[in-house]
């Protein structure tokens, strides 16, 4: 992938810039996020009990008397984590199996299709949770069962893209070149898939951060005291009537802000990735 | 069947069939029992229209599908019993090699066209070493007549004429000996058509390698060809010298055919036109002529008895009650 | 009378010739693209008389469906006509608003496309379809309509009309597709057909009895018929006239026979050499040397063709083109004419 590309891609594309300069920032926040944040996370002295937002305290302190700001930049490191190996492991299965699933049909097939139909049978959200509940309340479990709830989408992905390429003429002539099945899958297919399965993976990661802040919005996975954008949203949601606004407001603009970022990210990737977009 | 002229055959098709089930107690009989030779360094071209299993037929000789039953001769060794989905890793598999209709989709848009040239020198030939590699994959760009500085380039960047010549230096890299071209001009051009099939032609005498030339395109059949086999709903119905098929074409179909073919100086002239649509290849009659209904000359007792091949003049055959 | 012989029996008699049906004068189009102006058609003029067929001969590349698009008022949005007229039977097509053209479009003109199967709505009974345009163009209602939706399917010479009457797309094979949008084609007995490559696709077979069938129709109505091919002995074996295409100009028009047997262009002359209809051994065949200028390039040269001609002088590169008139009905743009 060349420089040349990557502008040109993001000359067509403004809004793809911005998304990625968003998430060069967000990567920033969590690589860097302790050496940044002004105040330590869990310290409860960095300003008075909800103070709104001042020049000291940007985005107001908690009912503990924590610094907002402080814990949305340390937070980011937890919940992109948590994404990002969710998102992972759902991938790597998913594409092998559904890749492998549309190329040689047959019963591997068949089978693949109804685990994945009876994913989708369940509220998914819900299906996390009782996973969650099921393994045991730690982060690991959070990820797995974002992994596990991820999966179909994944599947079908591949196993739609796999399918319409196994007749396709470069498959055949690969065949004659001498490549084994195995080979052509994964030398011919997967590599030509990739490309939608990119957009797949940008949407899904801004799912999974959303799908982790859920669970823990509700108490399961990360817990107090935590610096966490979904526990921190939860915290806040109580003082939102009595006027505290910026306690929710603030973590919970940033996940969205995540989100967002990941969802208009998903074309530009794909465009990157496509050597057929290059000029 | 009769003794051939040729000393040795480098392909024998014998009795070749290729049915797809296509429901309950339906078949399609794709291929209907075929038997034809191809000698070494021969070639032959094989005609019909889009469904009469030509395709079918080269996808069988190509060992990319198992025949239904058959055997296909290759000089000493019967490849049919080795079943397709293994036969990528015979040691035989170099010795049958295609060139594809469509070059978009037959090249892999994530291959340059080094990768893709140089693909089956790694798997078949056994080549290592990356100076061997890319010193025998510019030699086939040469042949092929592909500028050296394109072989770093991606199938998009890349013209129709020069898309089909990387995909016949693909299908030489493992030395074949027959080579099964499907249509390789049709996407191209008239101009850029012209500088394939001359390519074409040199390469044959060059390599002396054999070819199957599957086309719909009769003009480029005889000028290629030397000698050509008509297909009609899965059956061979005229087989003989390209010459003598074109010029004086026996059976029916061939004559239809070749009365088609689009000629200047035919303006106004009214010409025989097969009427009519085909009949259905699932679960054929296997008594009745399956030109039967189409056929300008038909009887009744081409519903009752289809004829074998039977040698009509040396070297040229025609299932026919009528020539 | 033949439709031959009214438009080329003599060439003096040019003055008495009716006014054309479609008349096409210096028209320019241009594709505005991310990657700079394409300048697609350069001074095109053609016209084409009652009941004649013209043949537009090109390889891909060469404008000649943009042409046809254009004729139509069918373009994208990028497109824009910068220059010239294009008048069908007294109405200025460029000029006429969307409302107009789509009034004559189908009524008076009508166009088949390349792939059958994709241009027919596939869940829709290919009768029904044909009502539709009826409906819609010849304002048929009742009980007439089945009546002459079958009459239409029997007039492309499809055996068993009422049967088909009832088909869906997909029970058909490609060269009855075919069929069956000529008969839409030609259900409101349009003045004008457009064939942007019919047979493209067909067997030769197949083919050969679409062309029959254009063609028969086309003397029996005295429709004109613009028949869009980059098969140059099909055009020559159907069409009276020829225009031949070459990177957005057209290079020569004439009749078949003359353009066929005695090409004035050194394109044309290469495009029939390349055929191999025409070529007695492989070896004889000519390749026309180079490719396609880029359109998009800023400076064009006046002749599109001179970096692959063989003829090239320096004019060539410099002045702008001449259309050199051989006789009354053959005409050329090629500075080797002019001399």
């Amino acid at each position: 992938m060349d420089m040349k590309h990557f502008k040109y891609v993001l000359k067509e594309n403004p809004v793809t810039g911005f998304a990625f300069v968003l998430f060069g920032l967000f990567v920033l926040l969590a690589i860097f996020g302790p050496l940044i944040a002004p105040f330590d996370p869990l310290d409860s002295n960095a300003g008075e009990p909800l103070t709104p937002p001042s020049a000291q305290n940007w985005f107001g302190t908690d009912s503990f008397g924590r610094d907002i700001f402080s814990r949305v930049i340390i937070a980011t490191r937890l919940d992109f984590g948590i994404a990002l190996s969710a998102v992972l492991i759902s991938f790597i299965i998913g594409s092998s199996i559904g890749c492998a699933a549309g190329f040689w049909g047959g019963w591997l097939d068949r089978v693949s299709s109804r685990v994945a139909d009876t994913i989708m049978a369940f509220p998914l959200f819900v299906l996390a949770m009782g996973i969650v509940a099921a393994l045991g309340n730690t982060v690991g479990n959070v990820i797995y069962a974002t992994a596990i709830i991820n999966l179909p989408f994944y599947m079908r992905v591949a196993r739609a893209e796999a399918n319409v390429r196994r007749n396709a003429g470069f498959i055949e002539a690969a065949r004659l070149a001498g490549n084994h099945d195995v080979r052509i899958l994964a030398v011919h297919i997967f590599p030509n898939i990739l490309p939608p399965m990119m957009v797949q993976v940008s949407l899904n990661m801004g799912w999974a951060i959303l799908n982790a802040a859920g669970l823990s919005f509700i108490g399961l996975g990360v817990r107090p005291p935590e610096a966490e954008w979904g526990i921190m949203v939860a915290e806040g949601a109580t003082y939102i009537i009595s006027g505290e606004w910026w306690v929710a407001l603030f973590p919970g603009a940033v996940l969205m802000l995540a989100v967002f970022c990941f969802n208009l990210m998903g074309d530009g990737l794909r465009d990157l990735i496509d050597p057929r977009r290059r000029t | 069947m009769n003794a051939p002229e040729r000393n040795i055959p480098l392909l024998r098709v014998q009795r070749l069939q290729k049915h797809f089930k296509v429901g309950r107690n339906a078949m399609l009989h794709a291929v209907d029992d075929i038997s034809f030779d191809i000698a070494p360094g021969e070639s032959v071209g094989l005609v019909g229209e889009s469904g009469c299993g030509k395709s079918t037929l080269s996808r069988v000789i190509a060992r990319l599908a198992d025949p239904t039953s058959g055997a296909l001769q290759f000089e000493d060794v019967d490849l049919a019993v080795h079943p397709a989905a293994k036969f990528a890793r015979d040691s035989r598999r170099g010795v049958i090699q295609m060139v594809f209709q469509d070059a978009n989709d037959s090249l892999n848009p994530r291959y340059t066209a080094f990768d893709t040239i140089a693909e089956s020198l790694r798997l078949l030939v056994g080549m290592k070493d990356a100076a061997q590699i890319k010193a025998r994959v510019e030699e086939l760009a040469t042949w092929v007549g592909l500028p050296v500085d394109l072989l770093s380039r991606y199938p998009h960047q890349l013209s129709g004429g020069q898309k089909a010549r990387v995909g016949i230096a693909r299908a030489l890299a493992p030395s074949p000996r027959l080579l099964i071209l499907d249509e390789p001009t049709a996407a191209l051009d008239v101009s850029v058509q012209a500088t394939v099939l001359q390519l074409l032609a040199e390469l044959r005498d060059k390599l002396g390698v054999a070819y199957l030339f599957v086309s719909h395109d009769l003009n480029v059949v005889r000028l290629l060809c030397d000698r050509v086999v008509v297909m009609y709903l899965g059956k061979v119905v005229e087989e003989g010298p390209a010459e003598a098929v074109f010029t004086t074409p026996r059976h029916p179909y061939t004559q239809a055919l070749v009365a088609a073919i689009p000629d200047p100086d035919a303006r106004g002239r009214k010409t025989v036109r097969a009427e009519g649509e085909p009949r259905s290849p699932i679960n054929p009659d296997p008594r009745a002529c399956r030109f039967h209904g189409r056929c300008p000359k038909g009887e009744p007792k081409c519903e009752l008895t289809m004829l074998d091949l039977k040698e009509v003049a040396p070297a040229h055959r025609v299932a026919c009650h009528f020539a | 009378m033949s439709p031959e012989t009214i438009v080329h029996a003599d060439p003096r008699a040019a003055a008495n010739v009716p006014p054309p049906l479609l008349a096409v004068d210096g028209l320019s189009l241009e594709f505005r693209t991310r990657s700079g102006v394409v300048r697609a058609l350069e001074d095109v003029s053609l016209s084409l008389q009652k009941g004649e067929l013209l043949g537009v001969v090109g390889e891909s590349g060469s404008g000649k469906s943009v042409f046809a698009y254009a004729m139509l008022g069918i373009s994208d949005a990028a497109a824009k006509i910068t220059r010239g007229t294009a008048v069908f039977d007294g109405m200025d097509l460029l000029g006429a608003t969307e409302r107009e053209l789509r009034e004559i479009r189908g009524r008076e003109v009508s166009m088949i496309f390349q792939s059958p199967r994709t241009s027919l709505n596939p869940i829709r009974k290919v009768g029904h379809q044909i009502e539709d345009v009826l409906r819609r163009h010849a304002a048929v209602r009742g009980q007439d309509l089945r009546e002459r939706a079958i009459d239409c399917l029997k007039r492309v010479r499809i055996p068993d009309p009422a049967r088909r009457y009832e088909a869906y797309p997909f029970e058909l094979s490609g060269g009855m597709c075919q069929r069956i949008l000529i008969a839409l084609a030609l259900a409101c007995q349009p003045s004008l057909l457009i064939a942007d490559e019919p047979t493209t696709g067909l067997d030769v077979t197949t083919q050969a009895a679409i062309m029959d069938l254009i063609v028969e129709l086309a003397h029996e109505r005295q429709m004109a018929t613009l028949l869009i091919t980059h098969d140059l002995a099909m055009a020559a074996q159907y069409c009276d006239r020829i225009a031949v295409m070459h990177a957005g100009h057209v290079v020569e028009v004439g009749p078949a026979q003359v353009v066929l047997h005695q090409p004035q262009h050194p394109y044309t002359a290469r495009l029939i050499a390349s055929t191999p209809h025409t070529a007695d051994s492989i070896a004889a065949m000519q390749p026309i040397p180079g490719s396609l200028p880029d359109l998009r390039a800023a400076k064009l040269p006046p002749c599109r063709y001179s970096a692959r001609c063989e003829y090239r002088t320096e004019r060539c590169d410099t002045e702008a083109l001449p259309v050199v008139p051989i006789d009354a009905t053959h005409s050329v743009r090629c500075w080797r004419a002019a001399a």
